[in-house]
């Protein structure tokens, strides 16, 4: 079939339904102007400005450590869970307790905030910093426990029963052999991980103090005194973070199956 | 390929030995998962030195039998003795035996050398000698050139030398082979069976391959025990299992064969003794000379490979005993035989092979043929299981 004129019209209505807030949002951080919505020519005083905003900095700094600390946390947790599920789980019993990992996903941001706020309360525990990370850990663990789970259900076990036999300990050839090969799902897991902690605002804002504001928090807090430029330049700097670390991941994908083709060929003419 | 032949090979029966000592010992082996008996009280004897098939259609409890001798699997009931010790309970990192898989696990991030380095680098050896090692692999797999390729980058039989070279890079006492040729075409598979062999005997190693191939298991094995629903059925050599199967399952499971029912009318000896048996198959009147199993009145079945039926255009010396009339049905033409489908006028169809000696025939058997079928007295066997 043709790709017709309606076809084209439909494309784009789509995308720019998609795009035209984020391009307008980029814009306007370029603006001289002190107005968002009038355009008083090019200036990149708003990035200069947000670089001093301390608190504004403090934020973002707050937010990486909690985004690098929980996704971390949360991979080695979430890797055991889903090495626990397929390997020492029975088929019945994994069933409830994979629907048990999937429930936190869909569960409303709000409740998930609101239980780990009664929960520190009820602990007695000062929120702040480490509550964060505690919680975005929760919920983290549970995408990388899936993202994980999905790889090792297809992992070949016969690799690791052929260490074994070659005289190489459990624990060793979890290390040796397991790891390495469903890496790219523990680092997938990560990422996904790092950004949903970097992104979160329901569940930061039940469960910060004190001292432990984060950038979303921070944002939609200014925003409601009203939007500055300044908010639009930091939000194209994550933006910006976001999209390279997306061409970066999509580059290796790419290079991984020419690499893999190149193998085929290799085997073909290999005999 | 110009291959060098090694010594001719010598005549090996230690199982006929009686006090020759078993090297691995299956002892009253029962095997359970949930309800299913994978393996049901099963005993046997392998010994040093022996290359042993484990022969048996897919579910019959070969594999599991292998997994628990390599310590993947704890039997349920039994011991398993590796030169008369206990091995139960000691994990498979610690048990002398290695083993090639099926899918050949090679590791895919590792290379080819590495992925032979691997079990001996668990042995903590000193770098040099695990390179020695290496390179002594390669070179017995013919795979130098290809030390530093990764898995992906070879092709089937290629990795299959990989595997094979990976197991025995530790010089285990027993190597395991899980249907090791299944992946391979059938010319290379042929030409393998043969390098396996002179591997083994090169070597001095015990191996066990489990396979469900017959013909495999036929060309490379000193014995074979077939198995069946988690029992073994049959241990004996290639030849024996062929020529003298001891029930009905292994004559029908190995090669073609001719197994008509029937009743035993006469014996000349007492059971156990040579003598010559009377049957009657349905009006097919039958005399077979062996070693008398059943008695008179007993429902029996008379087993004749194809190739020991004879089949004739003209009327044979005796038409009275082992010799019926028929039309030919059809023909299976296998180059170096022609296999004869006959349907004899009581209504059963009989296989007579046939070797195609000379190329040019004046009057082949053809389609729709009247033919006799015939055969000696000493061509069949009668099977009472």
């Amino acid at each position: 079939m043709k790709p017709g004129r309606f076809d084209a019209t439909v494309l784009t209505i789509g995308f720019a339904f998609l795009y035209i807030p984020i391009l307008i949002l980029v814009i306007y951080s370029f603006n001289a102007s002190k107005l968002v919505t009038v355009w008083g020519g090019f200036s990149t005083q708003w990035y200069q400005q947000m670089w001093h905003n301390e608190a504004l900095m403090d934020a973002a700094w707050v937010t990486i450590r909690v985004a690098v600390l929980s996704a971390s946390i949360g991979t080695v947790l979430g890797t055991l869970a889903a090495l626990a599920l397929v390997r020492f789980v029975r088929i019945p019993a994994r069933m409830l307790f994979s629907a048990m990992i999937y429930a936190p996903l869909v569960m409303p941001e709000v409740i998930t905030g609101l239980s780990l706020l009664l929960l520190f309360v009820a602990v007695g525990v000062d929120r702040g910093f480490w509550t964060v990370v505690i919680a975005h850990t929760t919920f983290t663990m549970c995408y990388v426990a899936i993202v994980v789970q999905s790889r090792l259900v297809t992992f070949d076990r016969s690799l690791e029963e052929a260490a074994l036999d070659l005289g190489c300990p459990p624990v060793k050839t979890f290390f040796a052999i397991t790891l390495p090969l469903i890496m790219p799902a523990v680092v997938a897991g990560w990422m996904l991980a790092f950004t949903l902690s970097l992104d979160d605002l329901v569940i930061a804002s039940f469960t910060t103090g004190p001292g432990a504001t984060t950038l979303p928090i921070k944002i939609y807090s200014q925003v409601r005194l009203g939007v500055t430029p300044e908010i639009n330049a930091a939000c194209t700097l994550l933006i910006g973070i976001v999209t390279i670390g997306v061409i970066i991941a999509s580059v290796a994908t790419k290079r991984r199956e020419y690499q893999r083709q190149r193998d085929e060929h290799l085997a073909t003419t290999a005999a | 390929m110009a291959k060098s032949l090694g010594p001719v090979k010598r005549k090996f029966t230690p199982w006929t030995d009686p006090g020759a000592q078993p090297f691995i010992r299956f002892e009253n082996i029962t095997k359970r998962f949930g309800n299913f008996v994978a393996v049901d009280n099963l005993t046997l004897d392998i010994y040093e030195k022996e290359f042993f098939s484990l022969l048996g259609p897919s579910g019959c409890g070969k594999t599991t039998l292998m997994r628990m001798l390599a310590g993947f699997e704890e039997p349920t009931e039994g011991r398993i003795l590796l030169q008369g010790k206990d091995i139960s309970g000691v994990p498979p990192y610690r048990r002398p035996t290695n083993m090639m898989f099926q899918s050949y696990a090679l590791f895919p991030h590792m290379s080819v050398e590495k992925n032979i380095a691997f079990g001996l680098e668990q042995d903590k050896l000193p770098k040099g000698e695990i390179e020695t090692r290496v390179q002594e692999m390669l070179k017995l797999v013919k795979l130098e050139q290809f030390a530093r390729r990764k898995p992906s980058q070879l092709s089937g039989g290629q990795r299959q030398r990989v595997a094979l070279a990976r197991s025995l890079a530790k010089r285990p006492k027993v190597l395991l082979l899980d249907e090791p040729l299944g992946a391979l075409d059938r010319k290379l598979r042929e030409e393998t069976q043969f390098e396996l062999m002179d591997i083994q005997h090169t070597l001095g190693l015990t191996f066990l391959i489990v396979t469900h191939d017959q013909e495999e298991a036929m060309t490379v094995s000193d014995r074979i025990a077939v198995m069946d629903k988690g029992i073994i059925v049959q241990v004996a050599t290639p030849a024996e299992i062929y020529e003298a199967p001891n029930s009905r399952y292994v004559a029908d499971f190995i090669g073609d064969i001719n197994l008509v029912e029937g009743k035993v009318v006469s014996t000349s000896a007492a059971a156990g003794q040579a003598g010559r048996l009377a049957l009657d198959c349905d009006g097919l009147k039958v005399a077979v000379e062996q070693e008398c199993p059943a008695l008179a009145g007993n429902t029996v079945a008379f087993a004749i490979r194809p190739e020991k039926v004879r089949i004739s255009l003209d009327t044979p010396a005796q038409t009275d005993v082992n010799a019926v009339r028929g039309e030919v049905w059809d023909i299976g033409y296998l180059g170096d035989f022609s296999l004869f489908l006959v349907r004899t006028e009581d209504g059963r169809v009989l296989r007579a092979a046939q070797a195609n000696v000379s190329r040019l025939v004046d009057r082949p058997i053809t389609f729709g043929d009247q033919v006799w079928l015939h055969w000696s007295a000493d061509a069949g066997l009668v099977l009472t299981r």
